[in-house]
C-alpha cells in the first residue's frame, strides 16, 4: 500500500541572524490511508513545522516529501495551493473562519477555488454542514456561533472537498472538555470514513482516541506507537 | 467563473466599509467630475465665442478708412475717408483671396411708417453684403444689382425695426416707409441675428442699396467711402492671405512708401475669433491638467486604503491560501477591489461633472458640450489609476506567507 504522505530525511532549518534553528532534524515518517494519528510534543518540538510541511504550507530545507506518491518537495506557490485544495483539509486551534461571513459561505470557500459552479458549491456545503450537525446554522456568522459550533464549521470546510488528509492543529485547544470530546468524536468519524486524520496536540487525554501516537522532541521523532483507538460516543449527536 | 466571484467579493468588501469606500472614491469623484465640468465649461465658452463670431459673418475682414492727424490731434477711425470706390473695384477685381466685397455707408435717421416712427442706423450696401454677413432674408427678396444700378428706393428691415414700426408679427413687405421724407418700398425682412459679442442688437438695422444711400442720404464725398468695406475671404484659411493682399494693394494705390503708416485699417475678424478660441482652449487644457492631478491624488488615496485593507485582512488572505487560493487569486481580489473603487468613483464623478456642467450651461446660456473623448479618457484614466495604485498593495497581499498570515493578530 502506498503511503498517503511520506517524508524522507526531512530537515527544516530557520535562520535567525547568525543562529540556526533546526526545527526538524532528519525526520522520516509515513502515513497510510485511514490513519488517525496524534502528533504530540512540547512547544518547540517541531510538530507544527512538520504539520506545515505536510500541509504544503512550508517546504523542507532538505529531504523529500511525497504526497499521494508524488514528489511535492519543491513546487510553485500555485501548485502547492492546488495540492492543499485537492488533498488536504485544515483545522486550526482558533478556527480561522472569515469574519462577517455565513457558515455556508465559509464552507463554500475551498470549492470556489476548486472551480465549482455556484449550485454545486451550495449543495456540497449544505451537505458538509449537515454532516457536522450544523444543518440549522447555515446563515449564521461566526460571532453568532459557540466555539464548538465554529470549530464544526471549520471541520465542514475541511471535509467539503473530500480530501485524503485532514490536518488538525490543536483542534480542541480553545474548547471546553465536553465540546472537545464532541470534536474528537467527529474526527474519529471522518477517520472511519477513510480519511487520514493527523492531529497535533499536547493534550495527553487525546492519546486514547487515536490509533497511532508520534512523540516529537527537539525536531526529532522520539517515539511512534501504533495502538487500538478507544471510541467515544458523540455526546451532542447530530 | 473565478472572475465573477472575485468581482462580487470585491463589491461585498466595499459595501462593508461604505463610508471608507466613499471617502476613498471621493478623490476620484472630484478628479473626474472636475475634468468633465472644466472641459464642458471650456468647450461651452469656445462654442459661444465661435457662434458669436459666426453671427458676424463669413470669414469676414473689415477695412476702415484711416484717421487724420492735425497738429498731433488724432481724428479717430474714419476721420480721413481715404477709401475710394476705385479701391473697392480694385479689391474686387485684383485680390484673388477675396470672394465678396461690399461698401458700408452709415447714417442714423428717423424712419416713419404709417403708424409709428423709429430712429435706427441705415446702411448703404451692395447685394453681396448679405452673403458676407451670412444673413438671410426670411420674407420678401434681397435687392438685386439692377436695383442698385437704378438707385431704387428699396429697403430690407431687421426684425427689431419691423417690431418698432409695424408690430411683432406683421409682415411689412410691400409697405412703404419714409426715410428723411423719401419713401422707400420694403422688399424684404432680414433673419433674426441676435446680439453682437458686445451686446449690440444686430437686428436694429435697415439696409438700402449703396447707390440710393449716396443719392438720397449721403451729403458730399461722392468719390469716397467714409464707412468702410466689408470683405469675405474665399475660405477660412485664406483670411490672412486676403488681409495681406489687400494691405499691399491699398498701400500701392495710396502711394505709400516703405516707412509711411497705413492710411486705412484692416480688421481680420476670423483671426480674432481664432485667437480668442485659442485662449479658451489653453484655459481648458490647464484646468484639465489640474483635474488630472487631483485624479492622481485620488489614486494615492486608493493605494493608501488598499494597503490598510491588505494589512487588516492578512488573516483572511492566510485562510484563503490555506484552502487553495492561488497567489494570483489573492492579487486579483485586491486589484478588482481597487479597480471597482476607482471606476465607480469615475462613474459617479462623470455624473457629478455632467450635472455641474449642465447647471452652469443653463446659468450662462452656453451650449452643453460633453465630449465623448474626454468622458472615455477620464474613465480610462480612473480605471488606470485604480490598477496602477492597486497593483502594489495587491502584489503585497499575494506575496504573503500563509503560515505567517494565519498567525497574524
Amino acid at each position: 500500500m502506498t503511503a498517503v504522505m511520506e517524508v524522507r530525511n526531512v530537515h527544516r532549518v530557520f535562520r535567525m541572524g547568525d543562529e540556526e534553528l533546526h526545527a526538524l532534524d532528519d525526520v522520516s515518517l509515513s502515513f497510510g490511508k485511514g490513519e488517525l494519528c496524534a502528533v504530540m510534543g512540547t512547544s518547540g518540538s517541531g510538530k507544527s513545522t512538520l504539520m506545515n510541511i505536510l500541509g504544503c504550507l512550508d517546504a523542507p530545507t532538505s529531504g523529500t516529501y511525497l504526497l499521494d506518491g508524488k514528489d511535492v518537495t519543491h513546487v510553485s506557490r500555485t501548485t502547492s495551493a492546488d495540492l492543499r485544495n485537492r488533498f488536504i483539509g485544515f483545522i486550526f486551534q482558533n478556527f480561522q473562519l472569515l469574519p462577517r461571513t455565513t457558515s455556508v459561505e465559509q464552507v463554500e470557500l475551498p470549492l470556489i477555488y476548486a472551480g465549482l459552479s455556484r449550485k454545486a458549491r451550495r449543495t456540497r456545503a449544505v451537505d458538509a454542514l449537515t454532516r457536522v450537525g450544523l444543518g440549522n446554522r447555515l446563515d449564521h456568522h461566526p460571532n453568532q456561533l459557540s466555539g464548538g459550533q465554529q470549530q464544526r464549521v471549520a471541520i465542514a470546510r475541511a471535509l467539503v472537498t473530500q480530501p485524503q488528509v485532514i490536518l488538525a492543529d490543536e483542534p480542541t485547544g480553545n474548547l471546553d472538555s465536553r465540546t472537545s470530546q464532541d470534536i474528537t468524536a467527529l474526527l474519529q468519524e471522518l477517520h472511519t470514513q477513510g480519511m487520514t486524520v493527523l492531529l497535533v496536540t499536547h493534550d495527553p487525554e487525546m492519546k486514547r482516541y487515536v490509533n497511532r501516537v508520534i512523540s516529537m522532541k527537539d525536531g526529532k521523532v522520539e517515539s511512534d506507537v501504533t495502538q487500538q483507538a478507544e471510541p467515544i460516543r458523540r455526546a451532542e449527536a447530530a | 467563473m473565478i472572475l465573477v466571484e472575485t468581482f462580487l467579493l470585491a463589491l461585498r468588501c466595499l459595501m462593508r466599509n461604505k463610508l471608507r469606500s466613499f471617502l476613498t472614491m471621493l478623490g476620484i469623484i472630484i478628479g473626474v467630475g472636475s475634468v468633465i465640468a472644466m472641459v464642458a465649461i471650456g468647450e461651452g465658452a469656445k462654442a459661444r465665442v465661435r457662434d458669436a463670431f459666426a453671427s458676424m459673418g463669413n470669414n469676414m475682414i473689415m477695412v476702415f478708412p484711416g484717421s487724420t492727424s492735425v497738429g498731433g490731434v488724432q481724428g479717430g477711425a474714419g476721420s480721413m475717408p481715404s477709401l475710394t470706390w476705385a479701391d473697392l473695384e480694385a479689391i474686387r477685381n485684383e485680390v484673388s483671396a477675396v470672394r465678396y466685397v461690399s461698401p458700408i455707408l452709415r447714417s442714423q435717421a428717423q424712419i416713419v411708417s404709417e403708424t409709428a416712427n423709429w430712429s435706427t442706423g441705415i446702411q448703404g450696401v451692395s447685394p453681396e453684403y448679405l452673403d458676407i454677413r451670412a444673413w438671410k432674408v426670411t420674407s420678401g427678396t434681397p435687392f438685386t444689382s439692377s436695383e442698385v444700378d437704378a438707385n431704387a428706393k428699396v429697403a430690407l428691415l431687421g426684425t427689431t425695426v419691423v417690431e418698432k414700426l409695424f408690430g411683432a408679427n406683421e409682415d411689412p413687405v410691400g409697405s412703404t416707409i419714409r426715410i428723411r421724407n423719401v419713401p422707400f418700398l420694403i422688399t424684404g425682412v432680414l433673419e433674426r441675428k441676435g446680439q453682437s459679442p458686445n451686446g449690440q442688437d444686430y437686428d436694429d438695422a435697415l439696409l438700402i442699396p449703396f447707390s440710393t444711400f449716396q443719392s438720397r442720404i449721403q451729403s458730399g464725398m461722392r468719390g469716397r467711402i467714409p464707412g468702410g468695406l466689408v470683405v469675405s475671404a474665399q475660405s477660412d484659411d485664406l483670411t490672412s492671405t486676403a488681409e495681406r493682399q489687400m494691405r499691399a494693394l491699398l498701400r500701392e494705390r495710396h502711394q505709400l512708401t516703405g516707412t509711411q503708416d497705413d492710411d486705412f485699417q484692416i480688421r481680420n475678424l476670423a483671426e480674432l475669433a481664432a485667437a480668442q478660441q485659442e485662449g479658451t482652449e489653453t484655459m481648458t487644457t490647464l484646468l484639465a491638467v489640474v483635474a488630472l492631478i487631483s485624479l492622481l491624488i485620488g489614486g494615492i488615496g486608493i493605494m493608501n486604503i488598499m494597503l490598510v485593507s491588505v494589512t487588516e485582512r492578512t488573516r483572511e488572505v492566510g485562510i484563503r491560501m490555506a484552502v487553495g487560493a492561488h497567489p494570483w487569486h489573492v492579487m486579483l481580489q485586491f486589484l478588482v477591489e481597487a479597480l471597482t473603487l476607482s471606476l465607480l468613483g469615475g462613474l459617479v464623478g462623470l455624473a457629478v461633472g455632467t450635472g455641474v456642467a449642465q447647471r452652469l450651461s443653463l446659468q450662462f446660456g452656453w451650449p452643453l458640450v460633453i465630449r465623448a473623448d474626454i468622458v472615455i479618457t477620464s474613465l480610462v484614466s480612473s480605471a488606470l489609476v485604480g490598477v496602477v495604485f492597486g497593483l502594489y498593495p495587491a502584489h503585497k497581499a499575494s506575496r504573503l506567507n500563509p503560515i505567517e498570515a494565519l498567525r497574524y493578530e
